[in-house]
């Protein structure tokens, strides 16, 4: 039988001084690694919020993204009247072509400019974006030089208030209310009328075009038949293939999470080691007592083994309380396709959390395996005689 | 089940040799003895003598070199280091000169401890345990931690905690050693008591003519060998 956890937990509370700075390494190594996964499930939330499984999106053949794509007028007047474009009521082709551009725009926190992406479009592509929905003012009218910003950009960009004006080249665009896409890549995204868009920014063409087909079958027609016509020369996917290929970049974070936890855990695993190492030279009389009476080599390895993980989860706990303020802060990275800055959201969830003291509890047995293994090994008389 | 007059404990021909770097120290020199249930044997003799060394071989701490060492019939030195422990666990109480108590348990915890290897349960535990720590006179002080009792009765703990399994023996190595002259006759009166009232057999080193005399019998060790006495 083993010892009853108090006894470690007891231990631990004693030795305080000489683990607290174990814990708080542990803590530290715990909430960065918390904090790098809560980004990587923020982007992937962002990817799987963005697309909806029934829209295709055309761009064209070699463009990796929207932003560097280019799609004319006559392709768009050709899929237009395609059969396997749905229909709305009023027998108008759900399509959408669009235009996006890059604005640079100053930082609320005064650190400068960054890119943003101004997205122009049309009803239909309101429409085919549910996700997205008006939160503060009104819609922009088209000609009026009006545009709608997502909330969370408001947030980190100066102008972007209800009001505030938005330099593009010569023109200003007054913002007239904002938008809450929940947490999809159009959080990170500035919306006014597509034609209007082309006007201001001077672009022949359109970027890309948003379909939604008749159903399943039409979808799949639909990208088959714009993938053969050389003609076109454009690609066809569905949105949500588009959008998960796009936000990629959540993997990179995580390997980066994986690298980060993996060195500084080796840090944290000596301390963690040291600390226990003290802690059973510190205690030889006592572990030769326990012998004595009769717990076995096993039940003090695995005594020590628990202490060790005891410390850790402690450590991790308080590494994730660090991590929770975090919770819902948004952040900018840089989209490597547009250059503009993509807007990301913290997500510090419970099974992150639960993850983050399972990493600290790795960290802590394999920290204390080898103490405890010193620990079990110690030969009873010299613990008796260690007065 | 042993009868009366068998011995507790009956060693034979032993010899415990250390090796140090190049030459052998015998500490215990063909030493036979028996010791019956019951008796309260003291083990005296100057430093260095062997004492505790065959204290420690009686109790299943360590191992002869050479001998027999029947406890209760039993051969100890058949045991596997995991039986041995179980073995200890169930027949001898250990009281020890700097009382051994674990500083982060309460003084029934303390007592408590070896029967957390046993079959029995929380309540029963518990009974034996207050029942002990009675028996000891410090049931008012169950929940003190060792620092915050003096010295004396710590030891009285460490008594409880020795006798709590119900064992056959209980060893002391020199338990008298670190306290002072009324808690030491306190402490020897009880280790007196159990031999007479409880029948449990004490086997005590002391280097203490005074505690020596609360013995049934003495055993004199010089350089590992038993003289009369
Ligand atoms: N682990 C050991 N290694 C080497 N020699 C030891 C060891 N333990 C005891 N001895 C030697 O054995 C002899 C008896 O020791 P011990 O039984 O502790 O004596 P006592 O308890 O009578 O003072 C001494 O000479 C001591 O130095
Ligand atoms: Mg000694």
């Amino acid at each position: 039988m083993a010892l009853p956890i108090q006894y470690n937990l007891r231990n631990v509370v004693v030795r305080w001084r000489a683990t607290l700075s174990t814990i708080l390494g542990i803590a530290l190594v715990v909430s960065v690694f918390v904090l790098l996964l809560a980004l990587a499930r923020g982007i992937e939330a962002s990817s799987a919020n963005t697309g909806d499984p029934r829209n295709i999106l055309v761009v064209r053949r070699g463009s990796q993204a929207e932003s560097g794509s280019l799609v004319s007028r006559e392709h768009f007047r050709t899929l237009r009247y395609f059969d396997e474009v749905a229909r709305n009521e009023q027998a108008e082709p759900i399509i959408s072509a669009e235009v996006v551009v890059i604005v640079s725009a100053p930082r609320i926190d005064g650190t400068g400019e960054a890119n943003t992406l101004v997205r122009g479009v049309t009803p239909r592509g309101i429409e085919l974006r549910p996700q997205v929905e008006l939160i503060a003012g009104r819609w922009f009218q088209p000609g009026q030089r009006e545009v709608v910003v997502s909330r969370r950009l408001a947030a980190r960009f100066a102008g972007f208030e209800i009001g505030g004006t938005i330099k593009a080249g010569q023109a200003n665009l007054i913002v007239v209310g904002h938008f809450d896409a929940k947490g999809s890549a159009f959080d990170s995204e500035a919306w006014m009328d597509a034609d209007e868009t082309r006007a201001i920014f001077d672009r022949e063409m359109y970027s890309s075009l948003l379909v939604r087909p008749r159903g399943p079958e039409a979808a799949t027609q639909l990208m088959k038949r714009i993938e053969d016509d050389k003609r076109l020369s454009l690609r066809a996917e569905l949105e949500v293939d588009y959008y998960s290929k796009q936000t990629m970049t959540a993997t990179p974070i995580k390997i980066l999470a994986g690298i980060m936890g993996l060195a500084m855990s080796v840090g944290a695993v000596f301390a963690a080691m040291n600390t226990m190492y003290a802690s059973v030279a510190s205690r030889t009389r006592e572990i030769g007592t326990l012998r004595v009476l009769g717990f076995s080599r096993s039940a003090i390895l695995f005594s020590f083994l628990i202490e060790g993980a005891l410390v850790a989860a402690i450590g991790g706990a308080i590494g994730c309380l660090m991590a929770i303020p975090m919770n819902g802060y948004s952040t900018g990275t840089i989209d490597f396709q547009s250059f503009a800055e993509t807007v990301f959201e913290f997500r510090v969830t419970p099974p992150l959390m639960l993850q983050g003291i399972s990493f600290a509890v790795a960290i802590g047995l394999l920290g204390s395996f080898l103490p405890a293994l010193r620990a079990s090994r110690l030969p009873v008389i010299a613990a008796l005689k260690s007065l | 089940m042993a009868m009366a007059d068998e011995p507790i404990v009956s060693i034979r021909d032993l010899y415990k040799l250390y090796r140090q770097g190049e030459i052998d120290v015998t500490a215990l020199d063909n030493v036979s003895i028996d010791i019956t249930r019951g008796e309260f044997v003291v083990l005296m003799g100057p430093s260095g003598s062997g004492k505790s060394t065959l204290l420690h071989i009686i109790a299943g701490v360590d191992r002869a070199t050479r001998g027999k060492v029947l406890v209760q019939g039993i051969n100890v030195a058949n045991l596997t280091e995991s039986e041995l422990a179980d073995w200890r666990n169930q027949n001898v109480g250990f009281v020890f000169q700097s009382f051994n108590l674990i500083p982060v348990l309460s003084a029934f915890e303390n007592v408590e401890l070896p029967l957390l290897l046993t079959q029995l349960n929380r309540r029963q535990r518990r009974q034996q345990a207050q029942a002990a720590l009675e028996l000891v006179g410090l049931s008012d002080r169950a929940h003190h931690r060792p620092d915050q009792l003096s010295g004396g009765q710590q030891q009285r703990v460490a008594i409880a905690r020795a006798l709590v399994t119900d064992p056959v023996l209980i060893v002391a190595d020199e338990p008298t050693g670190n306290l002072d002259a009324k808690s030491a006759a306190d402490v020897l009166s009880l280790l007196k008591g159990l031999t007479e009232q409880a029948d449990k057999t004490v086997l005590m080193v002391t280097h203490d003519p005074k505690a020596a005399s609360f013995g049934t019998r003495s055993l004199h060790l010089e350089k590992g060998e038993i003289v009369a006495g």
